[in-house]
């Protein structure tokens, strides 16, 4: 190809990606430096420039409070806690499926892989919308159990943590399924038999041979759920109600409730910051499947 | 791996999987022809919320600017998603090459939150400095949809590329075609169901995303999902389903339609093998 070509086939993806990738990032972190004032825009500048006196305003007082005031750093921990469990959940449900549409003949397999993949093409919110209506204290659930006699009064499940669970289980369950499933379908059949062949129980073959040669989906799967779980909003907002504390929620009501752009941008740095190592990992795991 | 009939054990799973995925959305389908208001006692059936939902011009409204943005983001995001897939699959190193695929592999993940805020700040700050957007709507929904989708389009047709054999481009560069004309006459034609899924699941993305396009939006384009989203949070209403049902049913004929069209093309590969 022609220097110009190949030049202009990686310039345009590349210039669109640092302008509205890479460059809105070192925009929030400016602005998390700034104070919050009541005007357009909503934050000061750093640098000004009057009579003849450049000022650079550095304000580490977000940062401060965000420390100081104790909801952010609960915030911070439960939705690190709750992602992280939602995301074991996950790979307990999600792999023994992936595992069994693996085994099936070519023709179920595509099958059974789409029906997976399905509900994820259907709308994210009405899939979580419609838990409101199993989980409410006169939902399906709770009339189903009055009805036929176990309980009296209703289990309160929505507005619960354990909501919170279950909504990212089930949004993001296609996410665990799909990168274990074409991890475990490359894998070499006659390795399992090898190992059969020298006295291995079925169970061993699993934990020694398929579940480390595994190990790649199992990463990608888990990192696909964990991170966007950590800053999800949709989910809590929905399903778990004012009790539970997450902090793509606090960001969210910073930033179109407060309107302290400062605040929700220092949130969003700290957010980033925590999120770096596992995204790190998620990146090398890519950047391996798509160059090799 | 092995395959063949499914263990029991197997079939037990699977049954109680697909349960948990399907038991909600068949729910949701039901109820959105009961009579009643109440979502959760049934009350006879009617077509009733069908009704409203299409009387609703604020409802059809952001169902047309989520179509149009949803289009235009799609189509971009293949332009784009495909040119970064050849950067990366087909072109050795470069300076900047980690760079860019981080890039490409960190909004598959990104909290949409980040995202979100990222964005609509950039846009206020081009505003201020460069007058341009003026003002916020579709269009910089629109960008900010081409972005995110840009990066799922990649990782699908990029894996398309890996498998791509490349003797068959080699061949045609041998017999004097310039790069172009290769990459118009033979790769593309080969790659196109990866285009045709890349573009469909961006589609899908921009046409689902909530929380992005309520950061970058401004007066006068609400889209469906921020619709949607702002009469769930008034209370549950039986209109919702009924959308839901349209949502699910357009979904799963596109999904089968795709799914019967590669079967078909899997079936004829075997015979064409065979013969």
């Amino acid at each position: 190809m022609s220097k110009l070509g190949v030049r202009s086939v990686i310039a345009v993806p590349y210039i669109w990606l640092l302008m509205f990738f890479l460059v809105p990032f070192l925009i929030v972190f400016k602005i998390s430096f700034s104070e919050m004032q009541y005007a357009i825009p909503p934050y000061t500048d750093l640098v000004t420039w009057a009579d003849e006196v450049l000022t650079i305003n550095l304000n580490l007082g977000t940062y401060a409070y965000l420390i100081n005031d104790d909801l952010y750093i609960r915030a911070y921990m439960s939705s690190v806690r709750i992602a992280f469990f939602a995301t074991v959940c996950a790979l307990l449900i999600g792999y023994p499926i992936a595992y069994a549409i693996a085994r099936a003949d070519t023709a179920t397999r595509n099958a059974l892989l789409m029906l997976v993949m399905l509900p994820s093409w259907t709308s994210f919110l009405i899939r979580i919308y419609a838990w409101v209506g199993i989980l409410k204290n006169n939902g399906l659930i709770n009339n189903g159990l009055i009805g036929i006699g176990i309980i009296d009064e209703p289990i309160a499940m929505l507005n619960t943590e354990f909501a919170v669970y279950l909504g990212i289980v089930y949004a993001y369950l296609p996410f665990m399924v799909l990168p274990i499933y074409t991890n475990l379908v490359k894998l070499d059949n006659s390795l399992l038999e090898a190992s059969a062949d020298l006295g291995c129980p079925p169970w061993k073959t699993f934990l020694t041979v398929t579940l480390p040669l595994s190990k790649a989906g199992i990463i990608a799967g888990c990192m696909l759920v964990f991170i966007p779980s950590v800053g999800e909003f949709v989910i809590p907002e929905m399903l778990g109600g004012a009790e539970t504390l997450m902090i793509g929620k606090v960001l969210w009501q910073e930033f179109f409730n407060n309107r302290d752009w400062p605040v929700a941008s220092a949130v969003a740095i700290v957010m980033l910051l925590l999120l770096l190592v596992p995204i790190t990992f998620f990146h090398r795991y890519q950047a391996r499947e798509l160059e090799s | 791996m092995q395959t063949g009939k499914l263990s029991n054990w197997s079939k037990w799973f699977l049954s109680l999987g697909f349960f948990f995925l399907y038991a909600p959305i068949i729910i949701l389908v039901i109820f959105s022809f009961n009579k009643s208001e109440l979502v959760t006692v049934w009350a006879g059936f009617s077509f009733r919320w069908y009704g409203e939902l299409f009387r609703d011009p604020q409802m059809l409204g952001a169902a047309w600017i989520s179509l149009k943005i949803a289009v235009l983001a799609a189509s971009a995001a293949v332009v784009l998603g495909t040119m970064a897939s050849i950067v990366m699959v087909r072109m050795g190193a470069f300076k900047g090459k980690t760079a860019f695929t981080s890039m490409i592999t960190a909004p598959l993940v990104m909290p949409e939150v980040i995202t979100g805020l990222s964005l609509l700040l950039l846009f206020v700050a081009m505003g201020q400095t460069l007058g341009w957007p003026g003002q916020r709507g579709m269009l910089t929904i629109w960008i900010a949809h081409v972005t995110f989708c840009t990066a799922f389009v990649a990782v699908v047709v990029s894996s398309r590329l890996q498998e791509l054999d490349e003797s068959i481009e080699e061949a045609a560069q041998d017999l004097g075609a310039p790069p172009w004309k290769v990459f118009f006459l033979v790769t593309l034609p080969i790659i196109a169901p990866a285009l045709m899924s890349g573009w469909l699941l961006a589609f899908t993305l921009s046409l689902d995303d909530l929380v992005i396009a309520s950061f970058v939006s401004g007066p006068g384009a609400t889209t469906l999902p921020m619709q949607v989203f702002s009469s769930v949070r008034m209370g549950i209403s039986p209109q919702i389903n009924a959308l839901a049902t349209i949502i699910i049913g357009l979904a799963s004929i596109a999904v089968l339609v795709a799914w019967w069209i590669a079967r078909r093309e899997g079936i004829r590969a075997v015979k064409i093998s065979e013969s």
